[in-house]
């Protein structure tokens, strides 16, 4: 019977997810993004490091519709391959978040005691660095270049999901419903498999979504200061920081990335909004 | 024991009430009539969901809107139409003339305000008092509910359920209303508890000569404690009249089902009799009678047309065709 | 009390250490020898030596780690750059006032933004107003917090002309770095209180509130805001925390010559000592701020308050039932 009502229920927060018009546009910006990262090279114009030096500084025209920078090459090729490192940085960073966030707080909830106490003293003091500073000593240590600014984001920013496990195990642990199989007999294996995942689930997907868009703002952020990407990849964030010496005569060598930038994240945020809405229960009533 | 006609204090009048889900729209109370005279205990008996609350949250207009309304109906409170009244009038008559007492004492306080403040701020709202006299009569409700004053500045964190709900009680009785809606005031406690604090309200009610509404979901405090009873089933009052008579000749199928449920030391019986089945979806009530399908008496006349509120005994009504002799 | 902030002072220490640990870690692992490249790559291996030995950058991990702790706690010095020599302590007295005013008004700013428009979102819950404020929120937080800051700085410094660009001479100089920093923080304020107050409206001692003929005014601010706020004064603790480090990009936007403009040319010129020490610093910084944040909970929650208040007060609790 759980089955059944499982199914139900899957369909349940779908229903609702879809109600949510504002989330639906998100997913629909994200399925678009994938789109054309994975098909940039028959999408783009031009090749993304194509210099045309008779060509630099051109506001959006016919031949580069979104005009071009200051090596002539066209912004909106790079734009459309740009797709590529944002998606890469924002789900690779946050897959290494997660995997080791989970990893440790699964531990740190499972096993209790001494251990919880030493791994949650060890995430205190983790987080006593504010995690934008922690990824900028990281990348800083690490050297530039883009996968040093995704691992330097993942490591940064894999706390919250250590405690967001951690507390879900401690709860459920404690819950009658465990309580009753543990008296039944079940093994851990099937407790954390059968109850625990399935409740810790819900938020989890919350974050992970959210924390993609932030990730893109934080590798962004990264590139602005030399760290991160580096020419002639064409991320957004890195395109932005070099456009930023030609602001005063070119502004759309800056705008226009930050749009980009700001669509994608907006995106994922909407997205993750509304998934929080449609799971949890309590809302609409 | 029809005896002497109380002075009447609250009549309700055809009282709709109405609230919004994202795709419907729910009836949660419909066409209810009820009357309440002075001193007297009314008990709302009826299951989870029956409208039971949204009945006393509408006398006191604190129903969420949105997405609750109140669609249709009068409530007359000392005569005039509280539903008429402006925002500023209700508010004087809310804790007042007309109390409350919720289900969980556990969520029902402020938790970072002291109990001795929770209560003085119902005093200072309706009374002209100095703060001082103020906090001595809020001292006072609570020696008068068994907590000593000296615990005026705790927390409610500090307290036993039990304990929270008489600081509840004595919240809602600081201002001496005429009417007391108490909602499930003894569900959330352990049995124990649940005799003292209805023993104390019981009494309290006496000294104060308080009205009062009791919902409860248990026939065995409606025996206790109230003269009359009013049973609902999906948003409308099915049966009503003094204790006595429904618990001695219940007439609905329904009061009829409740009182069977109830297990019995007496008897032999190796199983539980429930009532089978659910109620009806709030969002789609039948035409007909709402206990159609649960009934095993019904007939074909029963689904078409909805039955009204027939006096199957003298004083004591009933919502059904089969009763006043019909059948 | 006083026992709870001699516990939580007493926890400091530890977590001061520990960072320190792992800022030096960090620092360790980096690969590359700043010895080298001040040298330039013909300097023989006896300069290298020599000038490992005169950064003290000589010895293996323990040794290098005991050496920075002692003179971090001892002599409280948080190292010299290896380009100029100047002591890091030193940039950083006469820098932080910088960065402490641009992230303490910054944060001003987005409260007294940001938490109004949550408590009136909340409080308008279903209709377009709450709409509106959560969209808008959502989008101030999706946007990259430099671009916007640049946006403002070619829309009123280059095109109007009304406000510098770069520095902060006069007073005037520090709007557009507040206001752009602010507008993150804001965003993620106005969601965060609206959150907390639709949670705590929810709640049935709000419905007795009403039932006992309160007016909606003082439901609102009295008995609802004040409970709400109660995890808002974490999420102000981070800010400051993010503020610190975000201040690290509006100061290079902006040339102010604060803690995030010293930390970011270290970067760029791989001078270490300036990057440890800067971050160690901040991070103290954040250390004690939470901290602070904790003590003020324990003094808003009278339910945190009896949990720390010591065994004494036990047996005051009668079980009068």
């Amino acid at each position: 019977m759980k089955a059944r009502k499982k199914k139900s229920h899957t369909k349940e927060i779908l229903h609702r997810l879809f109600k949510n018009k504002l989330a639906v546009a998100g997913l629909v910006v994200i399925i678009l993004l994938v789109l054309v990262a994975i098909f940039a090279p028959f999408l783009a114009p031009y090749g993304y490091e194509v210099q045309d030096l008779t060509a630099t500084y051109q506001f959006p025209n016919g031949t580069h519709l979104l005009g071009t920078d200051n090596l002539g090459r066209d912004i909106l090729s790079r734009l459309i391959y740009g797709t590529r490192q944002s998606l890469r940085i924002g789900v690779l960073s946050v897959a290494i978040a997660s995997i080791c966030g989970i990893t440790l707080g699964s531990i740190a909830g499972f096993y209790g005691g001494k251990t919880d106490n030493i791994l949650m003293r060890i995430l205190d003091i983790y987080q006593s660095v504010p995690a934008m500073l922690l990824s900028i000593a990281l990348a800083a240590a690490l050297g530039p270049g883009i996968n040093n600014a995704i691992l330097a984001i993942g490591i940064s920013t894999m706390a919250e999901y250590a405690r967001m496990i951690r507390a879900q195990i401690l709860t459920i642990r404690e819950r009658e419903y465990v309580e009753a199989a543990r008296a039944i007999n079940a093994s851990d294996a099937r407790i954390v498999l059968k109850h625990i995942i399935p409740n810790a689930f819900a938020p989890l997907i919350v974050s992970i979504t959210m924390n993609i868009g932030n990730s893109i703002l934080a590798a962004a952020t990264l590139s602005f200061i030399g760290l991160g990407a580096q020419p002639p990849l064409p991320e957004w964030g890195a395109m932005l920081s070099a456009g930023r010496s030609y602001m005063r005569d070119y502004g759309y060598l800056v705008i226009i990335p930050g749009i980009c930038i700001m669509i994608s994240v907006l995106a994922f945020n909407l997205l993750g909004d509304g998934l929080r809405d449609a799971l949890d229960p309590k809302m609409k009533n | 024991m029809s005896g002497e006609t109380k002075e009447e204090l609250l009549r309700i009048r055809d009282l709709v009430v109405e609230y919004d889900t994202d795709e419907d729209v729910v009836q949660a109370v419909n066409h209810v009539d009820l009357q309440l005279g002075k001193g007297e205990t009314l008990g709302l008996v009826g299951e989870t969901g029956a409208g039971k609350t949204t009945i006393a949250k509408a006398i006191l207009r604190i129903l969420p809107d949105p997405p609750s309304r109140v669609k249709a109906g009068e409530i007359y409170f000392e005569g005039k139409d509280i539903l008429k009244l402006s925002e500023g009038k209700m508010r004087k008559i809310r804790g007042n003339k007309i109390a409350m007492i919720f289900q969980d004492p556990m969520t029902a306080l402020n938790p970072i305000e002291t109990v001795g403040s929770q209560i003085a701020e119902a005093i200072g709202l309706h009374e002209k008092l100095s703060k001082a006299e103020v906090q001595k009569r809020a001292v006072d409700m609570l020696e008068m509910v068994g907590i000593p004053g000296e615990r005026y500045g705790e927390y409610p964190h500090q307290f036993s359920g039990g304990m929270k709900q008489r600081v509840v009680i004595a919240m809602a009785l600081a201002c001496r209303p005429e009417l007391l809606l108490a909602d499930e005031p003894t569900t959330a406690l352990d049995v124990t508890i649940q005799a003292q604090v209805l023993d104390m309200m019981e009494s309290l009610k006496e000294k104060l000569n308080t009205s009062m509404i009791l919902i409860t979901h248990d026939l065995g405090i409606v025996a206790g404690m109230c003269d009359r009873v009013a049973v609902v089933y999906a948003g409308e009052i099915v049966e009503q009249g003094t204790t006595e008579e429904v618990f001695d000749f219940p007439g609905h199928p329904y009061t009829l089902g409740l009182f069977q449920s109830l297990p019995r030391l007496d008897s032999t019986e190796k199983r539980l009799k429930p009532i089978n089945g659910l109620m009806p979806d709030p969002t789609n009530l039948p035409e007909g009678c709402k206990f159609y399908d649960r009934c095993p008496y019904a007939c074909e006349k029963c689904k078409e047309k909805e039955p009204e509120m027939r006096e199957y005994r003298p004083g004591h009504f009933v919502r059904c065709i089969r009763q006043g002799g019909e059948k | 009390m006083a026992r709870y902030i001699l516990k939580r002072l007493l926890w400091i220490i530890p977590v001061v250490l520990g960072v320190t640990i792992m800022v030096f870690t960090i620092m360790y692992l980096t690969p590359g020898d700043p010895a080298r490249m001040i040298l330039g790559s013909n300097a023989t291996e006896e300069k290298v030596e020599e000038l490992h030995e005169q950064l003290g950058m000589n010895g293996n991990y323990f040794q290098r780690l005991g050496r920075y702790m002692k003179q971090v706690f001892i002599d409280h010095d948080l190292g010299s750059s290896y380009y100029t020599g100047v002591r890091v302590t030193d940039q950083i007295k006469a820098r932080l006032p910088f960065t402490l005013r641009i992230a303490g008004i910054s944060i001003l700013i987005a409260a007294c933004i940001g938490i109004p428009l949550g408590v009136l979102a909340a409080t308008h819950h279903y209709t377009w107003i709450d709409n509106l404020a959560m969209f808008g929120s959502l989008f101030c937080v999706s946007m990259p917090g430099f671009w916007f800051a640049l946006i403002l700085v070619s829309f009123f410094a280059i095109k109007l002309g009304w406000l510098p660009a770069v520095g902060i001479r006069s007073w005037t100089g520090y709007i557009l770095p507040c206001v752009s920093g602010a507008i993150g923080g804001a965003a993620g304020l106005a969601r965060q209180t609206r959150s907390s107050m639709l949670e705590v409206i929810r709640q049935d001692y709000i419905t007795t509130a009403r039932a006992k003929g309160q007016t909606e005014r003082k439901v609102i601010f009295q008995h609802a805001l004040k409970n709400a706020m109660i995890p808002i004064i974490t999420v102000l603790g981070s800010m400051f925390g993010s503020s610190l480090g975000g201040a690290l990009i509006i100061e290079t936007i902006f040339s102010i010559p604060g803690m995030g403009t010293y930390l970011t040319d270290a970067i760029s010129k791989r001078d270490y000592p300036i990057i440890q020490g800067g971050v160690l610093f901040i991070s103290i910084c954040f250390c004690l701020i939470m901290l602070l944040v904790d003590i003020i909970y324990a003094f808003v929650d009278p339910r945190i308050r009896s949990q720390y208040a010591g065994k004494g007060k036990k047996k005051q609790k009668k079980e009068v039932r």
